[in-house]
């Protein structure tokens, strides 16, 4: 029977081509719309922070060189993980990642909490040759971020493209793009202080290369690291990860917690 | 080339020709201080360097006999000598980048020869370069001689395999001078991606034309799979890199998708960029040159039906697979988890399908390296997509992700089952495009299959020991019940293992060089068919396509 | 046109197409293959009435389980927590001394201290404590801040130095020729004087007037942090200038280094991203790195 279908079908190429369409996208259909009406796939949280424009230009960086290709930024629901790197991603940490950049392999280490783990002279140094702080590392070197100059002009640009995607940047966050960049990476300047007041008190001002007189992509890559895991405390709040309770009792407390 | 086609026809190529270079100087003026203004540049050098070849040959004079009682096999041919470059420049790279994590010095300090930036010019080189190639030539090739029609147009082949390859390039120098999307697989940036939907519409056309010209009632199931493979990468390829550009200017843009459902849909398309461009399309491959090189009937055509289907509705619900534990929600994986499991069935089918066709042959696959090339091609393809169904397993993948088992299980895919499905299929095909009695040098084709078998053994095994060590020990306990191992400790075991890897990869690089240079002998030096020995097996070009017996 | 054969060799029928020479046997779909299907859709099928699954629009299928991936994660740290307990309760309690007396809580140290260390401490002082330049030797029994205690030690993790932490240790080695706080010769001659101070040697007759022109000049401007003999400061993290042991390299080009440019380490703090237990843990294994090495 149903080869006497087939037979038929398979004497009509758009008929053919209308069927591969049809079985073809019912997984797609199911498995992504619904990731949008779904509220619970990513949480609601108030103190989420989006990325600074030094800390958007880091990121480009990130993605131009393929981090991704080594490093993870996606600690899983696994005993392990949370053990080693810190409390599991929430859906929301990424909300703004525009791509995700969850990888797919891990030849160095997840870094999605790697934010404030190091010095931003360590992060420098081992930008520069890795193997200088780790001599086992295989992570190629960088040498060529500090002689580089970021293109902070056009940062404007991407940020509208950002608030067009939905990412709550204000309008004057977009108007003054270039003198925040400017402003995180010279501490005690009046851009500092400008870009602190809208970013928040939190914001990472830092030197971060070592050098305040040039803005340059290590700079830009370093502020990125160091804001990682850092946009909210979604993370530490909403899980029995964190700080765990060093007795039984209030283990079981925690546990009840997480069943609910 | 140009011998092949008409005056008109030779002038729409160089009216297309500037068609595409006007386009790029749009892009090149406006983008001349962003990388995007490189590219516009090496399209319209890439235009001229094409229209300097045809415009003195521009009158030379046209082809006299009836075309349309011939198959066109021109394109094939460019088609299967860029496959063979594109193969040695994959997978030089690809040893390149394995050589780099046992010696990270060997990038030398170059921003462009970084890993991040090689290893996306590995994949892309591999499976769209090689693998993309081989794919187009073949189902040239194939939809002609099942249809015992003519391809449906002259220029339209020639653009498709111009157009496909510019796309190509432009991904793989884009990768050097930093551009790139992040997403695998699918790098190149937003103006890379509208060019390949061009192209890409432009061969489905195409495909779908000559189909329609068939002489047959019936459509043969290896064109059932390549029109699978056209479909869905289109599909696939449209929804994944949907974009909005920073500026016209400029090559960055930002993917319209948001974090938790960018990784929904990029596994959706990483998943299925595996099932429909290295499953689908290969197994056309294997459902054409199997059969004719073994000289037997398909085993079981209902078999066939059912893995098909199989394929095209389960593939499409595995891609959540990629992100067990994640962030995504549970019941994502679960679906993709169980998707891929009830997947194992088609999976399987095809690849018993193509053993047991070789019931009352298997003294050929003695015999015969080129046959044997396809036998092991179709026992990997079972292995791996057993081993893939076996990572879909929750738990498996627990262990299994972010380690080197995933990067072994895709070379057991892409080097024992598209690598080895391509050479086999190529050696069958060469002779017959060439009109040659037989490849240039059987001992070499045995050369190449023992370096290539060796050299993924190697390869696999390596990975699988130091994935299964790495992910064992990331997740072992001390008697403490606090962590064995710092992430620096798992590092230092994975060296020997990178080593043995390179050198699975050089013994394959290798073998490729010795195939191609057995192809370009064949082409130079190979016996000439004699007309009268042509059997019809393969009607070849200029031969007027005889009807089935 | 369409011509059905038996083929010789499996005694199947074809289906009677032939494509340019290529033929498909008729052969029913095996046995085999059907029960696969069975098994793995009945597998699927009970998998998705367990677990979450499919999707409803706003909500999705639950799972007669009702298992999610985080709360299962959550239970198992939860557990491994209160495997640990016994000790990480005793160290969490006790004393150091009382720690270091008890030789199977220091057996846990060393086992857990170990990977702690590595994940979070040797991308700065090396896999085995023993720093490099800029980073300090925790190994070498010679220690910039307090007596190397444990408890000096953990305190020194807790606030970091010159960290982001309210408590953080302060310490910064001013850029006395940078800042034109000396001239060039005499950054030179404290240089040479500071050398001179694990050198013995290296002051000659020769060299008398500038090692005591640079011991001046030491005692106006160092001092005050390195002490009037130049054996540092613990509490304010002064280093020693006189052992063998150097932060920033012992050679005269070096130290005009340190006393031109000025020196600031940075050491983060990890108040936030360990828990108490697990710094007195690392406190004591860094201590006992310490011990083992002469
Ligand atoms: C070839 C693979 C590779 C690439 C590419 C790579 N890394 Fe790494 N990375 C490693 C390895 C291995 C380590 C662990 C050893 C070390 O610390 O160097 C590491 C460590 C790190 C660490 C310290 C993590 C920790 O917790 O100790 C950071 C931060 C980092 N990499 C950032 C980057 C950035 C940013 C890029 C891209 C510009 C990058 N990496 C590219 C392999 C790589
Ligand atoms: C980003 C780099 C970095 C990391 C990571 C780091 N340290 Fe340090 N640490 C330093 C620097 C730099 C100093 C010296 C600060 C100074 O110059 O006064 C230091 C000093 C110390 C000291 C004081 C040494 C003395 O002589 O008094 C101790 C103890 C110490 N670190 C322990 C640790 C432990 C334990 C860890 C891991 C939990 C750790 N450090 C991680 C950079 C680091
Ligand atoms: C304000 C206090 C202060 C004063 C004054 C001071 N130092 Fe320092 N010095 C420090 C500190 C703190 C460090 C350690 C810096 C670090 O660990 O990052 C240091 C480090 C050094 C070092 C590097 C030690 C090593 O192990 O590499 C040298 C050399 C040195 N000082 C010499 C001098 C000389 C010479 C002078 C006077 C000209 C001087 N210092 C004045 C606080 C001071
Ligand atoms: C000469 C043979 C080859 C060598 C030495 C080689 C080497 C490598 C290396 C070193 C990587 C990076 C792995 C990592 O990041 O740890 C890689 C990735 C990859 N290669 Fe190859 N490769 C070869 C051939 C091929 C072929 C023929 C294909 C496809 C047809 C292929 C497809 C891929 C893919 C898809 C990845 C990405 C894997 C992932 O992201 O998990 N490779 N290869
Ligand atoms: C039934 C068929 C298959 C299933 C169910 C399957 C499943 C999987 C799984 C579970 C992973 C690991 C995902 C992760 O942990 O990140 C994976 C990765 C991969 N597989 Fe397969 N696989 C199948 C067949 C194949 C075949 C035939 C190939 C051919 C080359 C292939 C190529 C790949 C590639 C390239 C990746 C790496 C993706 C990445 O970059 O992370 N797979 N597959
Ligand atoms: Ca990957
Ligand atoms: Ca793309
Ligand atoms: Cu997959």
């Amino acid at each position: 029977m149903a080869e006497f279908f087939h037979r038929k079908v398979e004497r009509n190429a758009i008929g053919f081509v209308l069927l591969i369409i049809a079985a073809a996208s019912v997984g797609g259909i199911v498995e992504i719309a619904p990731l949008f009406t779904i509220d619970e796939t990513v949480e609601t949280v108030p103190d989420m922070r989006v990325y600074t424009p030094l800390e958007l230009a880091g990121r480009n960086i990130y993605i131009r060189e393929g981090c991704y290709a080594c490093h993870s930024q996606m600690i899983r629901t696994l005993a392990d993980e949370v053990d080693r790197y810190g409390p599991y991603s929430l859906a929301v940490e990424s909300q703004y990642d525009r791509p995700m950049q969850w990888g797919s392999k891990r030849t160095g280490p997840d870094l999605a909490r790697i934010g404030g783990k190091y010095s931003d002279v360590w992060h420098a140094m081992h930008m520069n040759n890795p193997r200088d702080v780790v001599p086992e590392s295989n992570m190629p070197a960088y040498p060529w971020l500090a002689r580089t100059q970021v293109d902070a002009s056009s940062l404007s640009a991407h940020l509208t493209a950002q608030q067009a995607l939905g990412v709550p940047y204000t309008d004057e966050m977009v108007a003054d793009a270039t003198r925040d960049t400017l402003g995180q990476a010279t501490p005690d300047s009046d851009n500092a202080y400008a870009m602190a007041e809208r970013y928040g008190e939190d914001t990472q001002i830092s030197a971060f290369d070592g050098v305040t007189t040039s803005v340059t992509e290590l700079d830009a890559l370093i502020a990125y690291l160091q804001v990682l895991g850092q946009l909210t405390d979604a993370a530490y709040i909403d899980t029995a990860a964190p700080e765990l309770p060093s007795d039984p009792a209030a283990a079981g407390a925690a546990v009840d917690q997480a069943e609910e | 080339m140009v011998a092949g086609l008409t005056r008109a026809e030779r002038q729409s190529c160089l009216f297309l020709l500037t068609l595409v270079g006007l386009g790029a100087l749009l892009v090149a003026v406006p983008g001349r201080w962003d990388p995007i203004g490189v590219h516009g540049l090496l399209v319209i050098l890439l235009c001229a360097a094409t229209a300097a070849y045809i415009l003195p040959r521009l009158d030379l004079p046209e082809p006299v006999e009836d075309r349309s009682l011939s198959y066109y096999d021109d394109p094939i041919k460019a088609g299967i000598a860029l496959t063979m470059i594109w193969a040695i420049f994959g997978m030089f790279v690809g040893v390149w980048v394995a050589a780099q994590l046992a010696w990270p010095a060997l990038n030398f300090d170059m921003a462009w020869s970084s890993f991040g930036r090689l290893r996306p010019a590995h994949t892309t080189g591999v499976i769209f370069g090689f693998g993309g190639n081989a794919l187009i030539a073949t189902s040239f090739h194939v939809v002609q001689r099942t249809s015992r029609a003519r391809l449906a147009g002259h220029v339209s082949p020639w653009f498709v395999i111009f157009g496909y390859n510019l796309f190509c390039i432009m991904a793989v120098t884009g990768y050097g001078m930093g551009i790139t999307q992040s997403k695998e697989y699918a790098e190149p940036e937003w103006y890379a991606d509208i060019w390949l939907v061009i192209v890409w519409v432009t061969y489905f056309v195409l495909f779908l034309r000559t189909l329609a010209r068939r002489k047959e009632p019936h459509i043969y199931v290896a064109n059932w799979y390549y029109l699978a493979f056209i479909v869905v990468v289109a599909i696939l390829h449209i929804v994944n890199n949907l974009a909005l550009p920073v500026s016209l200017a400029g090559a960055k843009s930002y993917t319209i998708w948001p974090g938790v459902q960018d990784a929904m849909v990029q596994w959706w398309y990483g998943h299925n960029a595996v099932a429909f461009f290295l499953t689908a399309g290969f197994l056309a491959m294997m459902y054409y040159y199997l059969p004719k090189r073994a000289n037997r009937p398909i085993f079981s055509y209902r078999l066939s039906i059912l893995s098909f289907w199989g394929i095209t509705f389960f593939y499409m619900w595995a891609g959540s697979h990629h992100l067990h534990y994640t962030a995504l929600p549970h019941w994502v994986q679960t679906l993709g988890m169980t998707f891929s499991v009830m997947l194992l069935v088609p999976s399987w089918a095809s690849a018993g399908n193509a053993l047991m066709t070789l019931r009352g042959a298997w003294h050929k696959v003695r015999d015969d390296a080129t046959l044997r090339f396809m036998v092991v091609a179709a026992i990997f393809y079972g292995l791996s997509t057993f081993e893939g169904s076996f990572m879909a397993v929750r738990a498996v993948n627990s262990l299994s992700h972010y380690t080197d088992w995933t990067v072994g299980h895709v070379h057991a895919g892409a080097l024992g089952w598209v690598a080895l499905i391509t050479f086999g299929s190529i050696y069958t095909l060469v002779p017959a495009l060439w009109k040659r009695e037989r490849m240039y040098s059987n001992g070499l084709i045995e050369v190449h299959f023992w370096l290539a078998l060796t050299g993924t053994l190697i390869y696999v095994f390596a990975m699988w020991n130091s994935g299964i060590i790495q992910g064992l020990m990331w997740r072992t306990y001390t008697e403490s019940d606090t962590l064995a191992y710092s992430f620096v400790d798992t590092l230092v075991a994975m060296y020997p293992y990178y080593i043995a890897r390179t050198i699975g990869g050089l013994l394959f690089l290798i073998g490729a060089i010795v195939g191609s240079y057995n192809i370009w002998m064949t082409v130079r030096r190979g016996i000439p068919v004699q007309e009268k020995l042509g059997e019809g097996e393969l009607a070849p070009a200029g031969a007027v396509p005889s009807p089935a017996e | 046109m369409s011509k059905v054969e038996i083929d010789p060799v499996s005694g199947e029928q074809t289906t009677g197409h032939e494509w340019n020479g290529i033929k498909e046997l008729d052969t029913p779909v095996p046995r085999g293959i059907l029960w696969f299907i069975v098994v793995t859709h009945l597998f699927a099928l009970v998998w998705w009435v367990l677990m979450p699954a499919f999707p409803l629009g706003w909500t999705y299928t639950k799972g007669i389980l009702g298992i999610d991936q985080r709360d299962t994660v959550e239970q198992v740290i939860v557990g491994n927590q209160t495997a640990r307990e016994p000790w990480t309760s005793q160290i969490a309690a006790l004393p150091f001394d009382q720690i270091q007396a008890d030789e199977a809580l220091m057996t846990h140290v060393a086992q857990s201290g170990r990977q702690l260390f590595g994940d979070n401490c040797a991308a700065c002082h090396g896999l085995n404590g023993t720093g490099r330049s800029s980073y300090p030797d925790l190994t070498d029994g010679d220690w910039l801040w307090g007596d190397g205690s444990p408890e000096a030690i953990a305190e020194t993790m807790r606030v970091g130095i010159n960290a982001r932490h309210d408590e953080t240790r302060m310490s910064q080695m001013p850029a006395f020729g940078r800042d034109a706080m000396l001239r060039r010769p005499e950054v030179r001659q404290v240089a040479q004087y500071v050398y001179s101070l694990s050198h013995p040697e290296y002051s000659t007759a020769d060299n008398v007037d500038t090692i005591a022109a640079g011991q001046q000049l030491f005692i106006d401007n160092c001092s005050g942090c390195h002490g009037e003999s130049g054996t540092g400061i613990a509490d304010i993290g002064a280093p020693n200038l006189t052992d063998a042991a150097w932060l920033y390299g012992g050679a005269i080009e070096d130290i005009i280094e340190s006393v031109h440019g000025g020196r600031t380490g940075h050491m983060p703090t990890w108040d936030e991203r360990l828990t108490a237990t697990e710094i007195k843990t690392l406190a004591l294994y860094v201590y006992a790195l310490g011990m083992a090495s002469p």
